[in-house]
């Protein structure tokens, strides 16, 4: 009974804040949704019995990427007038777009039910769902595993080739050359006449 | 010196306690925990409410004694502070001032809610809540004995990653919802500041997940048990490991924006960070949450690296003293040395505090997870033989 009540909460809670994620006048107030949307789904991820999945969720998505987001989108200054401006002229790449998820989804649901993804074997139950992915990870799924690997490191490598660009006037502090000074070299003793200041 | 004196006499008094009355242990882990959902079930429960009403008593003998102890840790801290400054510290209210945090949390609480005109209401008054409660839950999967947990999960370690990115959240809404221009640097700052020492925090633990091949904190500790030598339980002890215990002790106190680390809410600065426009209650929330986190950032450094509820030696009249005692010692140890780095080390430059996150921590922390996998490798799996 627990079981379903958590259920519907999780489910109505993730759809509520979706829908308030795109009604929100603020954008802030988006994203915040948005945050409570992840957590939710989080929550019905654990009720599937997949507990890794639902950690990394609410570590990956709700601990970093929402909070880039938060800190992106809490730095925007947004005219609403001009962003409601282009609403009827969007509306049909919107649609399409809208059109296209909602495809993918009706096919990964017929999908579901058409058998095991994985080999015939039926999923044992003794098996944590974190070995039996690791398992699946670094066997079977090995070389897509390593390969979004590959484009995760270049999609990185890129994002900060884009974004660096070596200002000359710079100054940075070089922390190697003040731990290399020593007091011979940065400190002169001396013992000026009364009257004259020391000799740079 | 006298420290170290108190804390071998402390010892020496538990060794005694735990043979004088043999059943000390057994009251911490059984009669005191366990019996909750058995009894209920006893008298004629169904097995759900007997569930849910045990696991409800559970978090309220974790919550309310984490608040006293909230309390007095400060306190505690406070006396930390004034000895190293050679002052006297709290010592009006009560014997040798002992009830400072009760008067100060009385005070607080009569004081008047201020809300600022141009504040966002509603989250203005979530953001301390979300920084309390998320403080709280982290205590689930804490092991304070074996068996003495509320949630014993097999992901515990990850439960805690994602349940203290939560954290930051706390921050970065008050200051956003404050609609004044410090708290709103001081939440930019936490949230760079956070999700730069997650990462490095990310990579350390993995290499303790490596060693004991399970996320369970149980399970964690019990695999220190004779861990170096077969006679000092404790990853912290294994020199692959020690660079790593450092470097998450150090990452701990950044991840609770403590003073080496306190950019968040650097007086000189930002006046007080995130909590400037907070007054009365909605103010003490956020000390409490941030005191919940330093205990548990302790109490994490003595579980990962320390051996948790295990004596230090592996060594047969050692375990006589319950293992709530040891843990707590632990967590006592680790507390002295936030309080006093607190006490001596100046507060970081932001960009000194990105270049250790980054430049230092990271690398570091990455080199060693490959150290502990390929010794691993070699040592446990015959070099990868698969």
């Amino acid at each position: 009974m627990i079981g379903i009540f958590a259920f519907y909460l999780f489910a109505t809670l993730t759809i509520l804040s979706g829908i308030l994620v795109i009604f929100a006048r603020n954008p802030v107030h988006s994203v915040l949704w948005l945050i409570v949307a992840f957590f939710n789904a989080a929550g019905l991820m654990l009720l599937l019995g997949a507990e890794f999945i639902a950690l990394l969720l609410v570590m990956v998505y709700v601990g970093a990427v929402a909070v880039l987001f938060l800190f992106i989108v809490m730095m925007l200054d947004i005219d609403f007038a001009k962003l409601r401006s282009g609403f009827t002229r969007n509306l049909p790449i919107g649609l399409l777009i809208a059109l296209v998820l909602l495809a993918e989804m009706l096919i990964a649901i017929t999908a579901a039910n058409s058998g095991p993804l994985i080999g015939d074997q039926p999923a044992s139950t003794a098996q944590s769902n974190l070995s039996a992915m690791g398992e699946l990870m670094y066997t079977r799924y090995l070389v897509p595993f390593e390969l979004s690997g590959i484009i995760l490191l270049v999609a990185m490598i890129g994002a900060i080739v884009l974004t660096h660009r070596d200002r000359g006037d710079v100054r940075g502090q070089k922390i190697h050359h003040q731990v290399r000074r020593d007091p011979e070299e940065a400190i002169r003793m001396t013992t000026p006449e009364s009257g004259k200041g020391v000799e740079l | 010196m006298i420290a170290l004196v108190l804390i071998v006499a402390i010892v020496a008094a538990l060794v005694l306690l735990g043979w004088l009355i043999p059943g000390v242990g057994e009251f911490f882990s059984t009669a005191f925990w366990g019996g909750a959902v058995q009894g209920f079930e006893a008298a004629g429960m169904q097995q759900d409410w007997a569930y849910g009403l045990g696991t409800l008593i559970h978090i309220l003998l974790i919550a309310l004694p984490l608040m006293l102890a909230v309390a007095m840790v400060i306190y505690t801290e406070r006396k930390i502070w004034a000895a190293i400054a050679l002052r006297r510290g709290p010592n009006v209210v009560g014997p040798w001032g002992l009830l400072q945090s009760f008067a100060d949390g009385l005070k607080v609480f009569l004081k008047e809610t201020i809300i600022p005109s141009s504040a966002n209401k509603a989250l203005f008054l979530i953001a301390p809540v979300i920084t309390f409660t998320v403080a709280l839950i982290v205590w689930a999967v804490i092991p304070f004995d074996v068996g003495v947990v509320l949630a014993d999960i097999n992901v515990g370690l990850l439960y805690i990653l994602a349940a203290s990115s939560l954290g930051v959240y706390g921050v970065i809404i008050a200051g956003w919802a404050s609609n004044s221009k410090y708290p709103f640097f001081s939440a930019l700052r936490a949230a760079a500041q956070m999700v730069s020492y997650e990462v490095s925090i990310g990579f350390v633990i993995m290499g303790v997940i490596l060693w004991a091949g399970s996320m369970n904190l149980t399970a964690i500790i019990l695999g220190q048990q004779g861990h170096v030598l077969g006679l000092l339980n404790g990853y912290g002890f294994n020199p692959l490991l020690f660079p790593m215990a450092v470097v998450f002790f150090i990452s701990s106190m950044a991840e609770t924006f403590r003073t080496p680390f306190d950019l968040v809410e650097a007086e000189s600065e930002l006046v007080a960070g995130h909590q400037t426009e907070y007054s009365s209650m909605s103010f003490a929330l956020f000390w409490l949450g941030e005191y919940a986190n330093v205990i548990l950032m302790c109490a994490l450094n003595a579980i990962l690296f320390w051996g948790g509820f295990l004596p230090p030696v592996d060594w047969e009249p050692l375990y006589a003293i319950p293992g709530i005692f040891w843990l707590f010692l632990k967590m006592g140890i680790f507390f002295f040395m936030f309080g006093w780095v607190k006490a001596t080390v100046p507060r970081y430059r932001y960009d000194q505090l990105m270049r250790l996150g980054w430049k230092i921590f990271l690398p570091l922390s990455l080199a060693f997870v490959a150290l502990v996998s390929g010794w691993l490798m070699f040592t446990r799996f015959e070099g990868g033989a698969l």
